[in-house]
């Protein structure tokens, strides 16, 4: 087959055979990894900055970067990071439960409004330069010296549009979840509950330690959706208070908009600022971390074919996160003096530290299962869940240590903070584990398609990995000697590690590239054109057993 | 072992890092080599699943207890209100500009100052910077007032004990009138704090 074709009707893609679900999931995963293309190339133009390269001088104005600054966030983490898990999720749900998605045209919405809401707070950026960045430190967004309220109010409308996707999101989980038809026709609400907070697990442990019976040898949720379950809990609170705090300054800037501004100061920043980290922080420590591993359990049983090992502690361990993801946002007010000092210690210092068990723990039971059911091949999905490991396993001590009043004094703010946690955390540990999912699932999501070419795939793991890990490694370095995280460096201050940070970064770009080429090749833009078209099999569900998937990985 | 300034401890932190991240990366690359070969590997070593749950719990912990034992400005920070500093510096900044700071400050070898930053409008930060751009230290300064209208302090204790000439600049960002046309900090001053009378590695003469 030549390229020409391949570009045009793909390997052996049918967007016809597709059924509503299968479409549905592959709408946002095709939309997600388009925002991920926009913020890979919004990074680089910061960097390009940073790294005082011959650009236009229009980027190194402030008001240019900082709106850029400002919804590359947006853009990375509601527009590709939310559609993609969220995508998966409503895919997997039904697929493990066996059940049908409760709604597919609910599912159409949350992609739809978080695509749309998106796109705003973009434009916002782009025609107003409105640039609070996404912390949203009071009363910087309704500051209408600096910025224009009509901007700010496009801005805070596209937030509220992808939280009220994402509860779309929420509601069409938890309905199919409650559903009381197939495997859980005889379930009641108490038996779902108890088993989607992971309390039968740690009943379970209790059982065995006092010599019972298992309370359940049989919960009623698979372990991954315990996770899901249990993650959409923090991503229920975590929208509820950035869409209180979007209102607020929605408020203000309509006020000010009419004439009547309204006086910022009977705000409390400090209060505010707890209060819009404790939800912002459910987003990392709360849904990342609970969502990223279940979706190891979910790998490695799917990998492997087997059962996970110590089921039950890691059902528990769910629950134990539950109260540790609600406890820790302190960790992010470690450099505000007015902020009780009993609340850096307990919340942001010894409650943060749990973090490393959970996390760790996580990773141990992983990396047993797997471990338990050599040898493997090696296929692009266990390598992708390795190098999730590996972001993981960089990025979450690298948190515990700046979780730290000592340390925190000398990093908080720092490239240190945003390059070797958050991009870590988020472009080798989240997006490694995210692509091992894809590659699970892209057989049965595509109905078998025929990937174009497994040299791209190989040379997008590697580009991403190295590139990943670079980059994080050299803000890192350039945060450990003083450079600023929201900060504009417009002289080439610390040029050494942003060159190195800027080729590390090319390299990340150029993976998407491949990737995405490997995609369209694969699908055909016939097929991409076609997953948006209504589908024929309204079927909202996928009966493909998830043991056939293990089948690939035995040598 | 105490750190006696925050160069000492990011080079510290710089190196055991990276000896992580090393030995982490080694560990996942040699267990996806094992995982592949058909010969099962013994293990190197058993790790007991409780040992490994201790040796987290130990690390969680233990960074802080070592941390606080070794780096002096922790204690100092949390007991400051019963501390009396050598010298307070009050200030405020407004508008992206700081109003009423002393033009340049002369700090003696071990000495203890309190700097007290106020904010009329916006959140910003206080730091201090070496020449070379390294962090000495930082502090977030939020805006407020209490009931009686009087603005909330933003206070910070900190012990010199190396010579140098640092510069003050906002740590955290406030908006892009923090910067001029050209995308150079307003809010910079340079060489704002000098420490005299150490000794050159640092301590009292």
């Amino acid at each position: 087959m030549s390229f020409k074709e391949n570009l045009i009707n793909g390997t052996d893609f049918d967007h016809k055979s597709l059924n509503a679900l299968q479409k549905v999931t592959l709408r946002a995963v095709v939309v997600s990894f388009l925002f991920y293309g926009l913020v890979a190339m919004e990074g680089m133009i910061m960097r390009m900055v940073q790294a005082h390269a011959p650009i236009p001088d229009q980027f190194y104005h402030p008001e240019h970067y900082f709106s850029i600054m400002t919804v590359h966030p947006i853009i990375g983490i509601f527009g590709s990071t939310y559609q993609l898990v969220f995508a998966a999720f409503a895919f997997l749900v039904p697929f493990l439960t066996k059940k049908p998605l409760y709604s597919i045209k609910l599912a159409n919405w949350t992609w739809g409004l978080i695509t749309g809401g998106t796109a705003l707070a973009w434009i916002a950026a782009f025609f107003w330069s409105y640039a609070p960045l996404y912390t949203l430190y009071w009363p910087l967004p309704a500051d209408t010296t600096q910025f224009s309220a009509i901007g700010g109010i496009v801005f805070i409308v596209g937030v509220a549009l992808i939280m009220l996707g994402t509860f779309g999101f929420i509601y069409n989980i938890y309905a199919t979840i409650f559903q009381r038809v197939g495997v859980h026709k005889d379930k009641t609400t108490k038996e779902l509950l108890i088993s989607g907070f992971g309390i039968d697990g740690m009943l379970n442990l209790w059982h065995k330690l006092t010599g019972k019976p298992p309370y359940s040898k049989e919960p009623a949720l698979a372990l991954p959706v315990v996770a899901i379950f249990r993650g959409t809990v923090d991503t229920f609170l975590d929208a509820i208070v950035i869409l209180s705090a979007g209102v607020l300054v929605l408020v203000y800037l309509i006020f000010d908009a009419s004439g009547s501004p309204l006086d910022v100061a009977s705000i409390d920043a400090l209060l505010y600022k707890n209060y819009f980290w404790w939800g912002l922080d459910l987003v990392a420590d709360g849904l990342v971390l609970i969502y990223v591993a279940g979706s190891w359990y979910l790998l490695a049983t799917l990998i492997t074919g087997q059962k996970l090992f110590m089921e039950n502690v890691a059902r528990a361990a769910l629950m134990l996160e539950l109260l540790v993801s609600w406890m820790v946002w302190s960790h992010h007010l470690l450099a505000d003096q007015g902020q009780p000092e009993m609340m850096k210690l307990i919340s942001g210092e010894m409650v943060t530290a749990f973090e490393l068990l959970t996390q760790g723990l996580a990773l141990f039971i992983t990396l047993v299962t797997l471990w338990k059911a050599r040898p493997l091949k090696m296929t692009m999905e266990l390598k992708y869940l390795l190098g999730g490991l590996v972001g993981f396993g960089l990025a979450v001590p690298a948190a515990i240590i700046q979780a730290d009043m000592g340390m925190n004094r000398v990093l908080h703010n720092t490239q240190w903070i945003i390059g070797a946690h958050v991009h870590i955390a988020l472009i080798v540990g989240l997006y490694m584990t995210l692509y091992s999912a894809v590659y699970v699932l892209w057989p049965i999501v595509t109905n078998n398609t025929k990937l174009y070419s497994s040299k791209l795939s190989n040379a997008h793991f590697w580009l991403h990995l190295l590139g990943g890990i670079g980059m994080g490694a050299f803000m890192g370095m350039a945060g450990l000697d003083g450079m600023l995280r929201r900060h504009l460096y417009v002289d080439g201050e610390f040029n050494t590690f942003m060159v190195l940070a800027a080729i590390s970064g090319s390299m990340l770009l150029l993976a998407w590239v491949l990737f995405l080429a490997n995609i369209i090749l694969s699908v055909g833009v016939k097929g991409l054109v076609g997953i948006f078209l209504p589908s024929v099999d309204k079927t909202a569900s996928y009966g493909i057993e998830p043991e056939t998937v293990a089948e690939n990985h035995k040598v | 072992m105490t750190f006696s300034n925050s160069a000492e401890l990011l080079s510290f932190h710089w190196v055991a890092y990276s000896i992580y991240s090393a030995l982490i990366i080694s560990v996942i690359a040699w267990f996806g080599y094992n995982l592949t070969r058909k010969e099962k590997t013994k293990s190197v070593v058993r790790i007991p699943f409780y040992t490994y749950i201790g040796f987290l719990v130990a690390m969680g912990v233990g960074h802080h207890i070592f941390t606080y034992n070794t780096i002096p400005w922790v204690s100092q920070d949390i007991t400051r209100d019963d501390i009396t500093p050598d010298a307070t510096y009050k200030f405020e900044v407004e508008k992206h500009k700081w109003i009423d700071m002393p033009e340049k400050v002369t700090v003696e070898c071990g000495q203890t100052i309190e700097f007290d930053v106020r904010s009329r409008d916006l959140v910003y930060g206080f730091g201090l910077f070496r020449q070379d751009g390294s962090m000495v230290m930082q502090m977030q300064v939020n805006p407020g007032t209490d009931v009686n209208g009087i603005l909330d302090p933003n206070d910070i204790l900190w012990t010199f004990n190396h010579n140098g000439l640092f510069d003050v600049m906002s740590t955290e960002y406030s908006g892009p009138k923090a910067y001029d046309e050209d995308g150079h900090s307003v809010m910079l001053v340079k060489k704002w704090l000098e420490v005299v009378g150490c000794k050159e590695e640092g301590g009292k003469k």
